[in-house]
């Protein structure tokens, strides 16, 4: 048989029977991805641009809001920290979101742990249930917590104020530990078992290092909740347990103050950190999940062992 | 824990070389609501012997080892290891090693740290973990790799590396799950082979899931095929082979013919087979089987010849017409169209005097009676 | 054999098996043992508060007994597709809560999509590097976000003076304070919540299916409409219902750049508990968390969304 025996047999490519897809110019396609990428561009100055116009004010040293500011000063900075209540609001938060993170991590990880591997009934109303807060307004939640606390006499108290920010952070916690344990290789954990772990030493040795960026993703976001948390606040905060942003509700709602701006400036600094800390821990997270089908994905290396 | 509680889930003491364990199921069912997975197994495995649970997915093969690491518990029935019932025993008190599908290394330990964690559970002194660890990645051809992670070594590597992690605390039974699943076919092969010498040299008895029937009939003493939840049949590789005991065995195992008849005659040590459109065929008779029955008459497409003329005694021949042709290498592959419309396979090897055949061409063959089995 | 034959016949195979099947509910129970102080903790300061709130609108007696009755009171009319509706000062703010909470779905979906698109197109790591600059808003607080628009819109806001240095306009004209300005925080706000599920849909799809619809003859336009679109609607669904969801519900934004007008249902509930009308305040929290249960429901009834709060954060 010869080279040319199979192209003679085949049929000649008929360019009548079926149309060529139209040819478009190359051309206009990459000013199309151009165009969306002036579009992208915008959206995200969009989203940033007002996040950081007021770092400028808060350098300002007019004595009320102006742009462009007519000087430059740090004394706004000054009023954060030496004008009475605003150290105070700051340190209060830190504490109350800290006792919700301590609170919403340990019961939302025990809880996903339940949720994502039990197989007991009214699981999946259980689970809505549990994450519902995300979906109630807070408002609600507000006002239920605040009769609640009327009659408890939470109203006023910090850990009342951190008792209700736990509700409204577990869904966070719980969220972002399923996820992790829905990607989490469950014959580890039979392994483990299997080479003389009891369950304790399981979930302390194997499943606690591996989901552990799952957990800390949730505290982080439980964290946040807590501390940028208005709405209970302003029903249950009362007079005894004025958060930072209660302090600064307040302060919006009497005048326009820069104080603001350098308080709002600081807390920006400070969603950067975690936010850095976040993608961080999102990238060790990523290299500890691949490292457990890099079996599947290398079978070529084993060939040329 | 009691002393000798304790001493148990040590294992062997002594060192790698542990004697296996005799290991019974007996009538074990696994039921998940209505679905029946594993469905009234007996198996009585004895010491050190190397037994393949062998069957396609979802056939019951990774429930049945599940139950016996612990992982399940059986609905009815009991697993006994040397005589001890261990079907409510907590998978962390089995003493029972087990190579995972994909192996299950835990990625945030290096090599070292996972071999040692079974014994740091089994509270052993650093000194003992640490030559223990040394001493079996030596057994399994990896010294020196303590300090690797698993994700920095290759399929094979991080195979062996689970297997020295199920045999480190000297278990006197070893599971293993599918375990070369993924790897290539060389690399496959090849460790094969060193999980065979392994065993002979450990003496531990294996017990070996796979759904891979020539890697079950290389490595196992006996196999237990596995359907729907049940054992169609549990013998050596040769009896699986030569005398299946079900139309699902002849056909998992290796490549058979099926000739669909009717037994006409069941007495003395032949069968005659009706086949319509063809005439009688002859087989071994098998007991439990009486004439009337619909049955088939399987037969080894290798058992086949193709022979120019007449029938001996002690022969069946069928003559047909040549519907297809595969050239494999070693041999052709003939698709024979015998006179009733069944297709018979068969294959000649490719050396001189053998006589080839084309499309379309007439052609007669013959089998021996004895290579033909009703099933 | 011996052995395993008398503790067979020892061991009734009825009573075994009960003892395995109490041993798999003890494993159960575990999980129980698990879940329990999460479920008690929210019941006690969530699930019970929040109940026995609502239940005011059916006992609490501050407006008559009759906490429902001024919804369905008709103070005028209103005409929608020929039909005339009731309407009074209460329904037109849950007419103009759902009003605001489309229009924001809408832009938030407009702007995000091709923001998600845009970035699921290119490799992971420069894509997260581009997410920073979504997720720096994202986790800034709602009060600062909302602060920073009251310092562009004001009166001697940013952009009010740069118009006025620019020529375009003479006296600075109202931004602040109007619905413009609740849309513009609101959008601001939401988008990231668009943007994240739409993203993490399109890095599911395999890229392939485009090469494949392009190798079968499509131009770029019919593979975005007939292939990229479709496998991206699970995610379009996800981010409209989050969004819109998460909108029912605002109320700080408003609060701070809205006008007289633009009273969301949530500060209409808040003003009630201020003047002590609990029950009324009740019975409208009540209908706002039916309304957002409903939309809910018919939204994952309907698209099966599951998952859609996985990233999320009020």
């Amino acid at each position: 048989m010869t080279a040319t025996a199979p192209s003679a047999r085949l049929p000649r490519a008929d360019a009548s029977a079926v149309p060529r897809p139209r040819q478009r110019a190359r051309s206009s396609f990459s000013l199309g991805r151009a165009l969306l990428w002036v579009v992208v561009g915008l959206v995200l100055l969009f989203l940033v641009f007002p996040v950081f116009v007021v770092v400028p004010v808060s350098f300002s040293s007019a004595k009320y809001l102006q742009f462009p500011p007519p000087g430059w000063s740090l004394q706004w900075y000054e009023n954060y920290f030496i004008r009475p209540g605003w150290v105070d609001a700051t340190f209060l938060s830190i504490r109350v979101a800290l006792v919700t993170t301590v609170l919403a991590t340990i019961l939302g990880t025990a809880a996903s742990l339940a949720l994502v591997r039990g197989r007991f009934p009214g699981r999946n109303a259980i689970n809505s249930f549990m994450v519902s807060p995300l979906v109630v307004p807070t408002i609600i939640v507000a006002i239920g917590v605040y009769f609640f606390y009327a009659r408890v006499r939470l109203v006023g108290h910090p850990l009342g104020l951190s008792l209700a920010h736990t509700a409204l952070a577990l869904p966070f916690v719980i969220t972002n530990v399923s996820a992790t344990l829905h990607g989490f290789d469950e014959r580890l954990e039979y392994a483990a078992m299997n080479l003389g772990a009891n369950r304790w030493q399981t979930f302390r040795r194997v499943t606690l290092p591996i989901i552990r960026p799952g957990v800390f993703a949730g505290a982080l976001f439980a964290f946040i909740t807590s501390f940028d948390e208005l709405i209970v606040a302003l029903f249950v905060s009362g007079s005894g347990a004025v958060t930072l942003p209660r302090k600064m509700w307040d302060g919006l709602r009497q005048e326009i103050d820069p104080t603001i701006a350098a308080v709002s400036t600081v807390l920006i600094a400070f969603s950067i950190v975690i936010l850095l800390s976040a993608e961080l821990l999102r990238q060790r997270s990523e290299r500890t999940r691949t490292a457990t089908w890099a079996a599947e994905e290398e079978e070529g290396l084993g060939a040329r062992e | 824990m009691t002393a000798t509680a304790n001493r148990e889930m040590r294992g062997d003491p002594d060192g790698l070389g542990a004697l296996g364990a005799r290991v019974v199921f007996d009538r074990i069912e696994k039921r998940y609501g209505a679905v029946v997975a594993v469905n009234d197994v007996s198996l009585d495995i004895a010491p050190g012997e190397f037994v393949t649970l062998l069957g396609p997915s979802g056939s019951g093969k990774t429930t049945t080892l599940m139950m016996l690491a612990g992982f399940e518990i059986p609905t009815a029935g009991e697993i006994y290891v040397d005589d001890d019932p261990i079907a409510a025993v907590p998978p962390y008190r089995r003493n029972i090693g087990m190579v995972f599908q994909n192996y299950a290394l835990f990625p945030h330990m290096t090599v070292g740290e996972n071999i040692a964690f079974p014994l740091q559970m089994r509270r052993m002194s650093r000194a003992e973990i640490a030559s223990k660890t040394g001493e079996v990645l030596e057994l399994v051809g990896l010294p020196g790799y303590e300090g690797r992670y698993p994700r920095q070594l290759s399929g094979g590597q991080q195979q062996r590396v689970a297997v020295a992690r199920a045999l480190v605390f000297n278990p006197r039974v070893l599971l293993m799950d599918e375990p070369l699943g993924a790897l290539d076919k060389q690399l496959r092969e090849r460790l094969q082979l060193e999980i065979k010498a392994l065993h002979e040299q450990l003496g531990v008895t294996i017990i070996y899931v796979t759904h891979d029937q020539e890697e079950a009939l290389i490595m196992s003493d006996r196999i237990a095929v596995m359907n729907e939840g049940l054992i169609e049949q549990f013998g050596q590789p040769t009896d699986l082979y030569d005398e299946p005991a079900t139309r699902f065995v002849a056909d998992f195992i290796g490549e058979s013919n099926f000739i669909d008849g009717t037994l006409t005659q069941h007495d003395g040590a032949t069968a005659c087979v009706d086949v319509s459109g063809l005439g009688e065929l002859h087989a071994p008779a098998r007991p439990g089987y009486a004439a009337g029955t619909v049955v088939a008459l399987t037969v080894r497409p290798e058992k086949i010849v193709a022979a120019e003329n007449g029938s001996a005694p002690g022969m069946n021949a069928v003559a047909g017409v040549v519907e297809d042709v595969v050239f494999v290498g070693e041999m052709r592959r003939y698709v024979v169209r015998m006179p009733g419309g069944q297709r018979l396979v068969l294959k000649a090897q490719n050396r001189i005097g053998v006589q080839n055949f084309e499309r379309g061409d007439p052609i007669r063959v013959c089998w021996n009676v004895a290579d033909g089995r009703i099933v | 054999m011996a052995t395993l034959t008398t503790e067979m016949a020892a061991a009734p195979r009825e009573a075994q098996s009960a003892r395995f099947a109490a041993l798999r509910r003890r494993e159960q129970w575990r999980y129980l043992f698990l879940l329990a102080p999460a479920l008690v903790f929210l019941t006690a300061f969530y699930g019970y508060p929040v109940a026995s709130m609502l239940m005011r609108a059916f006992y609490d007696p501050s407006w008559g007994g009759q906490n429902f009755a001024p919804l369905v009171e008709a103070s005028s009319t209103v005409e929608v597709l020929g039909l005339s509706l009731p309407m009074n000062v209460y329904l037109r703010v849950f007419w103009i809560t759902l009003q605001i909470a489309l229009v924001t779905t809408v832009c938030t979906l407009l702007l995000g999509y091709p923001v998600a698109y845009a970035l699921s197109s290119i490799s992971p790591g420069r894509a997260n590097l581009l997410m920073m600059l979504v997720l720096i808003p994202f986790w800034t607080s709602i009060l600062v976000r909302s602060y920073a628009w009251m310092v562009l819109l004001g009166q001697e806001g940013i952009i009010n003076e740069a118009l006025t240095a620019a020529g375009a306009i003479e006296n600075p004209i109202r931004l602040l304070n109007t619905r413009f300005a609740v849309y513009l925080g609101m959008v601001h706000i939401l988008l990231p919540f668009m943007i994240l599920p739409l993203y993490a849909v399109m890095r599911g799809i395999d890229r392939n299916l485009m090469r494949a619809a392009g190798n079968l003859g499509a131009p770029p336009a019919a593979v975005f409409r007939r292939i990229f679109l479709p496998l991206s609607l699970p995610g379009i669904a996800a981010g409209c219902l989050l969004v819109f969801i998460l909108s029912l519900g605002f109320y700080i934004t408003p609060q701070l750049l809205g006008g007289q007008r633009d009273v969301m249902v949530s500060m209409l509930i808040q003003q009630q508990v201020d003047l002590l009308k609990w029950g009324f305040g009740s019975a409208l929290a009540l209908v706002l968390l039916v309304l957002a249960l409903v939309i809910y429901l018919v939204f994952t009834r309907l698209l099966g969304v599951e998952r859609v709060f996985g990233s999320a954060r009020a």
